[in-house]
């Protein structure tokens, strides 16, 4: 598996080499930066807001004289957390039902796919701002609301793959030696979907990333003492006049992220042919 | 197989398959009003108690309850809704103390001018970057295109929007950062205010639709008519104009649809950076106060124009394929 990234990564264009290496290095921030943030996070450190920055503050500091790295490193925890979490959960509810349906076929089918044709249109901001307004912004909530909001676009790709699959001899075969669904659906037809779903589930953690940092930019996301990169653009916007690192940086993190990902997939998919 | 001269038929059934699209849209959108309905209505909390605050008597709480209709069965209240919204009248708001269509009447212009000046400019950047990267496949003009495409897909709205104000606002001082559209305001000012949150749209729109475009031209280049074409000795710029553009009108038109129904998105944000009063700010702040009849409004408007942009897509789509047609 290693050696076979590694011949990839190798016969990748440079674009995508660059997308890896910046999915990565967030990876990395977001398990082990808080571990190594130079400052405690909520701590006033600096008697000046939105100095440059400088040898005690790498990225200077805040709008109430916090120490952006600090708040930067537990920010990209949350961005990237959140939204591998609701990636993760999305593509595994998507594609479970996926399966369920395209193996069931018929009636179970159709009445699921048109359930699922009347989310996806609903436009997904226009979406998640009736669920946060119903149910609230905890964490927890967040999570599930980016998941269940992106659902319904997974399922669709999952099904076309599974109904696909679900068509050809090895499956009839199966079914012909009496296997049971679970079996089919875990041992035949899912191995054969993997590599596309996987590309789905990045496009996805890409939709929401920016969601979630969206819905912070707007007050609506993730709450305080939590701050994900969003919430740091919001509450450093004061910066903006002048060009203060507080609001750069988080700003700037969130691009490298999400053009980083959107990079790697592309060259994964085979480059500039779409 | 139906004979040429059977003009009548092909344009029946042609009439039937859009009906059909058509009635099929309308279905979804009657099971959309269901799932915002039954999010914005099914809350844990109560609506009355909210409004009237907690000192409120649980006998004033029980009568507003009635008042708004809330000690109604689910069913009944959603059908009371549809009934009232297909009516023209959305409810009252609960914050503002105002009809909703009131709220929403100026906003809804204020948005349709800001996504209609958004998508004349983004159509007309969007296909002219997607058809120049298109002819010039796998050149350095195309790559760089792509990854900039590519990037501008994957940045924040507000991202842009703050880098925008920054540079324009800021440090050249040449437009505003706030959208002040007032009735009085002259064409000129009129202008320069919605500037900025047009250019942003501008740029989020055009992306998606440029790479599209690209997609749908390329894919029209590669098909053998081209080449008998170019053997024949056609110019490239008769081949470009006169045979692949009209084949690629279908699929182009398809992708700009598509892409403006990101204008709702990206609308949510910009509108709320700029201060504009359009109807996605104004949805947002329904957001915050959590004013449900005017967050279900604005929903259902965005619903209905993402749904007719679909449909637009898809009957383009039938009209330009005639193996679509049966």
């Amino acid at each position: 598996m290693n050696g076979r990234l590694a011949a990839r990564l190798a016969a990748m264009p440079l674009s995508g080499r660059i997308g890896f290496a910046l999915v990565l290095f967030w990876l990395v921030v977001a398990v082990a930066g808080p571990l190594t943030a130079p400052h405690p996070v909520g701590k006033f450190v600096d008697e000046e807001v939105f100095s440059p920055a400088s040898a005690q503050h790498w990225l200077g500091s805040d709008y109430l004289g916090r120490d952006v790295l600090s708040r930067l490193m537990w920010g990209a925890r949350y961005t990237v957390l959140l939204a591998l979490g609701a990636a993760a959960l999305a593509v595994a509810t998507g594609t479970s039902i996926a399966l369920f349906a395209a193996i069931r076929g018929g009636l179970v089918d159709e009445v699921i796919s048109r359930a699922m044709d009347t989310l996806i249109s609903i436009p997904s901001k226009i979406f998640a701002l009736v669920l946060v307004a119903a149910f609230g912004s905890s964490l927890a909530l967040l999570m599930l609301i980016a998941a269940f909001t992106y659902i319904p676009g997974n399922y669709r790709i999952a099904r076309a793959l599974a109904v696909n699959l679900v068509g050809m001899d090895f499956v009839q075969v199966a079914r012909a030696r009496g296997e049971g669904a679970i079996h089919i659906a875990w041992r035949e037809v899912l191995p054969n979907m993997i590599h596309p779903l996987l590309a789905d589930m990045g496009l996805r953690f890409v939709f929401i990333v920016l969601l979630l940092s969206g819905l912070s930019f707007l007050g609506l996301g993730v709450q305080p003492p939590h701050a994900d990169l969003g919430s740091l653009v919001r509450e450093n916007i004061s910066g903006l006049p002048q060009g203060a690192s507080a609001i750069l940086s988080p700003a700037l993190a969130i691009a490298t992220l999400t053009v980083g990902a959107n990079l790697l997939i592309d060259a994964l998919k085979g480059g500039g042919e779409a | 197989m139906a004979a040429p001269a059977a003009n009548a038929p092909v344009w029946l059934g042609l009439t039937r398959v859009v009906l059909q699209r058509i009635a099929s849209a309308l279905l979804t959108l009657l099971l959309v009003s269901i799932v915002i309905f039954a999010a914005a209505s099914l809350l844990p909390g109560d609506a009355a108690q909210e409004v009237l605050g907690q000192s409120a008597t649980p006998e004033q709480v029980a009568a507003l309850r009635h008042e708004m209709g809330l000690d109604q069965p689910a069913v009944t209240r959603y059908l009371d809704w549809l009934a009232a919204l297909l009516g023209g009248d959305p409810g009252r708001s609960y914050i503002a103390d105002m009809q909703v269509t009131e709220l929403i009447g100026a906003r809804l212009v204020n948005s349709l001018s800001l996504a209609g000046i958004t998508a004349l400019v983004s159509v007309a950047l969007a296909l002219t970057i997607g058809i120049v990267s298109a002819i010039n496949r796998g050149s350095k003009l195309d790559r760089a295109l792509n990854i900039v495409t590519l990037s501008l897909v994957a940045l924040p709205e507000f991202l842009i929007a703050t880098v925008f104000v920054l540079l324009f606002s800021v440090k050249l001082v040449w437009l505003p950062s706030i959208a002040m559209v007032s009735p009085e305001a002259t064409w000129s000012e009129m202008l320069r205010s919605m500037a900025l949150p047009v250019a942003c749209l501008t740029f989020v729109v055009s992306a998606q639709m440029a790479r599209l475009t690209r997609a749908a031209v390329a894919d029209q280049l590669d098909r053998p008519y081209v080449e008998m074409a170019r053997l024949k000795g056609v110019t490239f710029r008769r081949i470009i104009l006169f045979h692949v553009l009209p084949n690629a009108a279908g699929p182009v038109l398809n992708a700009i649809a598509l892409s403006l129904s990101y204008l709702m998105g990206g609308a949510l944000i910009i509108e709320t950076i700029f201060s504009f009063p359009g109807l996605a700010s104004l949805m947002v702040n329904a957001v915050t106060s959590r004013d449900m009849p005017l967050l279900q409004a604005c929903a259902m408007i965005f619903c209905a124009a993402y749904l007719a942009l679909i449909l637009i897509a898809d009957i383009v789509a039938i009209l330009a394929n005639p193996r679509l047609r049966s």
